[in-house]
């Protein structure tokens, strides 16, 4: 997988946009592990935040504000430079697929549940989130639904903050993935707005941008990443990228069979303007609800078009003050002209 | 939990091999109630309302999508400004020196160098991490319009210097006038390449204009030179600068409505609020300045000079206005929504009629 045979424009490569099979080969990875990647199923999220939590741990990320926002349950608002992962959570007046909603628990004793302890097996358990239930009245079908999604760098196959970054500091790693080198930032913050997603930021106390590693330090030591480690649903999944496209596919399809006509996934199409998300995601509603762009595109894919715009502009203005001193020398000279 | 080890030679170990149910009673078979259609977010009632009007979007509580630039507006829009001044006074500091206008190039030659300095001064001030400067010249990256200015600033600043230099001591007049020229071609290249820095990002008001900022730039560019010339070379050499100042004003004018106009509802963010008040002062200013410098510049060195400095003063709330325009445009989920959704429509709806 070394990715040089046969090929050599930059446009032929995909190296500005488009399916690019190989990035770790692309960026000069010789015999490189497969392509690592999140594939994060948000219809199994339940919003714990153990991923967050996790990720500001091993990473030893800062404290970047203990806010309340009043909005919803959700107090990190965003990715930044100091929140590499961030949990949405969005209440919605709609239900989730067929479920059942208003169920009257008044019957349960939760008390006698608790003292069963969290072994219950599952046949003895009073609810589990697959217990049968009566038929869905009509009824059911108004009502809450909270949709949860943990949002983190997408470790883009075109990312554009890698390739704005003017010092290197922003690199390819072996495993395909986009990673900050620290010592080698020196805080342009180029890389910010480069970013289609919002996710790299400046952390103000250092000076320097931060992102989402897809804790490469783990992964080099053989371990996946924190935030996949900790969540208890297996909301966050990692793995090599193509596996996980996969699985992905077959749960799209298992939750519209029942009845969650929602679902779809983002970021996984190695068409899409950014070539395919290393890290893609199953929502259950449009991505600007959960505050995600609906079509980003990376911006250097019009680099060779604007690089020609400038040279263009430049010649513009050279050919322009040019005329202009050439006027200027023909109206004096027909002045001097007629005074002799 | 899923269980996976990753080595260097690949991922190994179990993946998760459960998949949780959704919700409580879902099985499979019809919904009761019937089939609805997908719904867009907002609307929130069922099936009465099949369509959302166009120009309603969703958004995450009003959040930005982007994280908007973390430059400081003096830093940034003061970089463009005075790149722009130095950059096309250079080539006007090499028309004038060509046609026999020694004045209006030394002075020229003078506000480059200084112009120059303080916008390399303005670009390391904004730095997160100033003492990294020269990480800037650590590669050279073409895809980094970043990395290519802070080269085309380390070629064009030493020549620039030379120029000065030369006309200065009088000394090595030939090296002076290579000098001279090779800072108006290089300078050219200063002045147009900052629209790319800003438009090669997600930024909406920046990125979707990239084929109009570059034109825009440079118009700006020379009116402030032309300003400068106006402002501080003799009466009887401004012919030319007042020349100039009326082209960049024309070139400038045209290339925002261009852009206006491609734009569409990003547009806004040029025209309202304080990138509105900017534009709109800047395109007040560039007009007076032109034409009073056209009418009076001639006679007068008092008119002259106030021509110039609104001229100057005209490219520099140009610059901030396209700097305030861009901050609305990310911090407003508006901007990258709308556009994207849109392009988003006309995909779709592309292959259904072909
Ligand atoms: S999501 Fe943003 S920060 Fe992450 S790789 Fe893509 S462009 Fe870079
Ligand atoms: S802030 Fe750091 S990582 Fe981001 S573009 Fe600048 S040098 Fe690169």
């Amino acid at each position: 997988m070394t990715g040089t045979s046969g090929r050599s424009s930059l446009i032929g490569r995909n190296l500005l946009a488009g399916a690019e099979p190989d990035v770790a080969g692309d960026a000069g990875h010789q015999g490189h592990p497969p392509r690592a990647g999140f594939f994060t199923d948000t219809s199994v999220c339940i919003g714990c935040k153990a991923c967050e939590v996790a990720c500001k741990e091993w990473n030893a990320i800062p404290e970047d504000g203990l806010d309340f926002t009043g909005m919803s349950f959700d107090n990190t608002q965003g990715l930044g430079a100091s929140t590499w992962r961030h949990v949405a959570f969005i209440e919605q007046n709609k239900p989730l697929g067929r479920t059942e909603v208003a169920v009257d628990h008044g019957d349960v004793d939760v008390l006698a549940l608790a003292s069963q302890g969290s072994g219950t097996p599952v046949e003895q358990a009073a609810i589990t989130p697959t217990s049968p239930a009566p038929a869905p009245s009509q009824d059911g079908q108004t009502g809450l639904r909270w949709l949860m999604a943990s949002d983190v760098c997408k470790h883009c196959t075109h990312a554009a903050c890698l390739d704005v970054c003017p010092t290197g500091a922003l690199f390819r790693t072996e495993f395909g993935t986009v990673v900050v080198q620290d010592d080698i930032c020196n805080g342009c913050g180029y890389c910010v707005p480069a970013c289609p997603y919002g996710v790299v930021d400046v952390r103000p106390e250092d000076g320097g941008a931060h992102k989402c590693t897809l804790c490469y330090d783990r992964l080099g030591a053989g371990q996946e990443p924190a935030c996949a480690k900790a969540c208890p649903t297996d909301s966050i999944q990692f793995g090599p990228l193509d596996e996980l496209r996969e699985r992905a596919a077959a749960r799209v399809e298992e939750l519209h069979r029942l009845g969650v006509e929602d679902a779809r996934l983002y970021g996984h199409d190695p068409e899409d303007g950014v070539g395919g998300d290393g890290a893609f995601f199953l929502l259950l509603d449009e991505p600007e609800v959960y505050g995600l762009p609906p079509d980003p595109v990376v911006t250097t894919r019009d680099l060779p078009s604007m690089w020609r715009h400038a040279g263009a502009a430049a010649l513009t203005l050279l050919g322009g003050v040019a005329a202009v001193f050439a006027a200027q020398a023909g109206v004096s000279g027909r002045r001097t002209g007629r005074r002799r | 939990m899923s269980e996976s080890d990753v080595t260097r030679d690949g991922v190994r170990g179990e993946r998760p091999g459960r998949d949780a149910l959704v919700g409580r009673g879902m099985g499979d078979g019809e919904r009761p109630g019937g089939k609805r259609r997908g719904r867009k977010g907002g609307t929130g009632r069922r099936g009465d309302q099949p369509m959302v009007p166009r120009a309603e979007f969703t958004s995450y509580y009003g959040r930005p999508v982007l994280n908007p630039p973390t430059w400081q507006p003096r830093d940034i829009a003061g970089y463009f400004f005075l790149g722009g001044l130095a950059g096309a006074g250079s080539v006007l500091a090499a028309g004038a020196e060509l046609t026999g206008r020694p004045g209006m190039a030394r002075a020229l030659k003078v506000s480059s160098l200084a112009a120059l300095t303080g916008s390399t001064a303005a670009l390391i001030h904004d730095l997160g991490r100033p003492r990294r400067f020269a990480h800037m010249l650590r590669v050279f990256k073409p895809t980094s319009p970043m990395s290519v200015g802070s080269w085309l600033l380390a070629a064009y600043g030493p020549v620039a210097g030379a120029a000065l230099a030369s006309d200065l001591t009088g000394r090595l007049p030939r090296a002076g006038r290579a000098a001279t020229v090779a800072a108006a071609l290089l300078g050219a290249a200063v002045a147009s390449y900052t629209a790319v820095l800003a438009a090669d990002t997600a930024v909406p008001a920046w990125h979707d204009g990239y084929r109009e900022l570059p034109y825009l730039f440079v118009g700006s560019a020379a009116t402030a030179a032309g300003g400068m010339a106006l402002l501080a070379s003799p009466v009887a050499e401004n012919a030319p600068a007042r020349g100039v100042a009326l082209l960049g004003t024309a070139v400038e004018t045209a290339a925002v409505k261009a852009m206006e106009r491609r734009l569409g509802v990003v547009a806004e963010t040029y025209r309202e609020g304080r990138a509105g008040r900017l534009m709109r002062t800047a395109e007040a200013l560039s007009a007076t300045g032109a034409l009073g410098g056209a009418l009076l510049g001639r006679r007068s060195r008092t008119a002259a000079a106030l021509s110039g400095a609104a001229l100057l003063a005209a490219s520099a709330c140009t610059r901030f206005g396209v700097f305030h325009a861009g901050m609305r445009s990310a911090k407003d989920p508006k901007y990258t929504v709308l556009p994207q959704r849109e392009r988003l429509e006309a995909r779709r709806e592309r292959p259904r009629e072909g």
